[in-house]
């Protein structure tokens, strides 16, 4: 009698374990009559400065549309999972905001967890935006939207940037050749710059393992007489490379990308150093542009910070998201996997003005990469100034 | 003129490695350990110097003074807590003990300091030297660091041949238990040479970023590494060995870095280490090990 009653309960267990499977895909969990937006990225550890600007990025734009009538009349719930930059952590909480019932996702903040991620939203067909993940690697389905330059793309634009403005005939380049963003972006450059005959006449490596002597670098860039030198690195190591140059004497012209973006924040770093240096980023927060004034001054009353352009390319993420689903007519009602389809269809139609698009706005291909102008600002007096 | 300025730029790494390098062959010498937790104490030598400099804007060469003292007294008592007890011990007991102590140490900083990189201002406030017309640049910073690195060489030589202390050094390093048994205090001396070492570590880091700066808790790792690679090089356990051990390294890394590659600068360094250690097994000033019977 025992053992027919726990076979029983077996049974059960199973059948119940088989229609809780069944009903996960494509079903709703949540709520019809509002859509759930979830966001992934670092809020804690190392990358978290870049993980809480997406998340408070994407939240002043929730909260505008919501107050604004929502999306298609319905209202936004957000909700942001914290990966601590871990790739294992990132899947774990994408599988948290599918369990909320997230219809789509604003995410995630950093690389190596996106492509772990974007890897599920794939398979599950769940539309995903990607504020900030540069690789084109993470682009691997058709659901899958970049908001930000892919690492090549800053190559080409830093160089035609160079040789529009004429700022330079001689480039030298320091870059980190262990960092698949840095030489990304450097093997891009001189081959765009090779086509625009803007001669590169020192290419200088570090790897990770020697990244706080750059003298060598220097002074082959000063030999070779480059007077602009391309940094297509992060800001802790131009930190030493503008200190060691203003040592040296060498004073060329510095152009960095968006890994610079934040060069003027560093502890106890001589912000005279950096005067003078250009850098290609999306977003300028002193723009006078009316949007960009709007969301840089209540970002600063609600977070105590100037944003940042992960911020405002989270912004704009959700602004691509509300264009797309009003040309797309999206419902709550439908699932996820549907909302997706029809996102897509909707994407590549769309064309927003958003903080970081400037005069032409965003656009996006049917791979998910977007196509925008980049803005340059120069650092003037220990701030981001906009070079136009 | 690029090579002279790469052979100064080569002199100058070469200055810190070999005040590091002194450290680890001193502490190797006499307690036959090798302190893996030195590159480490220079780290925190550094923020000793950064936070008083900079944030409490205490003049430099007091900050100096207090980095020297912390980093002497943070030796000893690493020596007295973590090695002491096992000096009976195998030596891959009190190996694994240093690697632990260099763990506990950056942890600690992380802790106390964050992971943020900050930027070193420079102890060194003087103008740079030019000379040749302006064609070549020698930094203030680089002239200290090579007198300092002489000084210290001379200094520690004089000291080892010169005071009691130093002669119940070169006994303890000789023969521990027969220097014991004609009464050298030898766990005072071992404490001695952890106390020198430490504070020569003080000053290595401080001019180590005063040339390169830049702070975090991962600081002295790597620099640690080439010194203690220097050490070998020169012969571990010969104090001109450390010293000319860790000149050759330094100017080896920057010529192979500007001539050859800025990627296999650390390969090659190694590569020259293996050759050096398979033709003269001992390091080049290295004395040859005789095996007792």
């Amino acid at each position: 009698m025992k053992k027919l009653l726990s076979m029983a309960l077996a049974l059960v267990l199973a059948v119940g374990c088989l229609t809780a499977c069944g009903g996960g895909s494509g079903d709703k969990g949540g709520s019809s009559d509002t859509f759930r937006i979830g966001g992934i990225g670092p809020a804690t550890g190392a990358a978290a400065i870049y993980g809480n600007a997406v998340k408070y990025g994407t939240q002043i734009a929730v909260d505008e549309i919501n107050e604004a009538g929502g999306l298609n009349g319905y209202q936004i719930e957000y909700d942001f999972q914290d990966d601590v930059h871990d790739a294992e952590k990132s899947v774990n909480a994408y599988n948290t905001l599918k369990d909320w019932g997230m219809d789509m996702l604003v995410g995630t903040v950093t690389t190596a967890p996106c492509l772990a991620v974007a890897d599920k939203t794939v398979q599950d067909n769940m539309f995903t935006i990607t504020p900030s993940a540069s690789s084109p690697d993470v682009l691997m389905g058709d659901n899958v939207f970049q908001v930000c330059f892919t690492d090549p793309n800053q190559g080409s634009k830093s160089a035609e940037y160079i040789s529009e403005n004429k700022l330079a005939t001689k480039v030298g380049i320091i870059y980190d050749s262990s960092d698949v963003y840095s030489d990304g972006i450097r093997a891009k450059f001189v081959e765009t710059a090779k086509s625009l005959n803007l001669e590169v006449v020192s290419e200088a490596a570090f790897t990770a393992d020697s990244k706080t002597d750059f003298q060598t670098q220097l002074k082959q860039a000063q030999d070779a007489g480059a007077d602009l030198v391309f940094l297509p690195i992060y800001y802790t190591e131009a930190s030493i490379i503008l200190k060691q140059a203003n040592d040296m004497g060498y004073a060329p012209k510095f152009f960095g990308v968006d890994g610079m973006d934040g060069i003027l924040t560093v502890e106890n770093f001589d912000t005279s150093l950096a005067e003078g240096v250009m850098l290609l980023t999306p977003f300028a927060a002193d723009s006078e542009d009316e949007a960009v004034k709007s969301f840089v001054t209540k970002y600063q009353e609600a977070y105590k910070e100037i944003p940042n352009q992960f911020a405002a390319d989270a912004y704009d993420a959700v602004y691509a998201i509300k264009a797309a689903a009003e040309k797309a007519e999206i419902t709550p009602e439908m699932t996820y996997s549907e909302i997706s389809d029809a996102m897509k269809a909707a994407m590549v139609e769309i064309n927003i003005k958003g903080l970081t698009g400037g005069d032409e706005g965003l656009k996006w291909e049917a791979t998910g990469e977007v196509n925008k102008q980049p803005k340059a600002v120069i650092i003037q007096g220990g701030k981001y100034v906009s070079m136009e | 003129m690029s090579f002279l300025s790469y052979l100064i730029n080569g002199l100058s790494l070469g200055s810190v490695y070999a005040i590091i390098a002194l450290g680890y062959t001193m502490v190797y010498g006499i307690a036959k350990m090798l302190n893996f937790a030195h590159g480490d104490v220079i780290m925190i030598g550094c923020y000793v110097v950064f936070t008083l400099m900079s944030q409490y804007g205490v003049h430099p060469g007091i900050s100096i003074l207090a980095a020297i003292l912390i980093c002497t007294c943070l030796g000893v008592v690493i020596e007295k807590i973590a090695y002491k007890p096992l000096r009976g011990a195998n030596s891959l007991a009190v190996l694994i003990t240093a690697i632990g102590v260099s763990y506990f140490l950056q942890n600690l900083a992380l802790l106390i300091f964050g992971a943020d990189t900050k930027s070193f201002t420079s102890v060194v406030n003087m103008p740079p030297l030019h000379l040749a017309g302006g064609k070549l640049t020698i930094s203030a910073v680089t002239i200290v660091t090579v007198l300092s690195c002489i000084v210290i060489m001379i200094a520690l030589m004089l000291f080892i041949r010169k005071t009691r202390a130093g002669q119940a050094m070169l006994a303890v390093s000789e023969d521990r238990d027969a220097a014991q048994l004609m009464g050298v205090n030898v766990n005072g001396t071992i404490s001695l040479t952890f106390a020198i070492g430490s504070g020569l570590a003080a000053i290595a880091g401080i001019l180590l970023c005063s040339a390169y700066p830049t702070l975090s808790p991962y600081t002295g790792a790597m620099p640690g590494i080439k010194a203690f690679t220097a050490a070998v090089f020169g012969g571990i356990g010969s104090i001109p060995g450390a010293f000319v051990g860790g000149l050759v390294l330094g100017i080896i890394e920057i010529l192979g870095r500007a001539y050859i590659s800025s990627q296999l600068s650390d390969a090659i360094v190694f590569a020259v280490l293996i050759l050096v250690l398979l033709i003269k097994p001992t390091g080049l000033l290295g004395k040859p090990i005789q095996e007792k019977v």
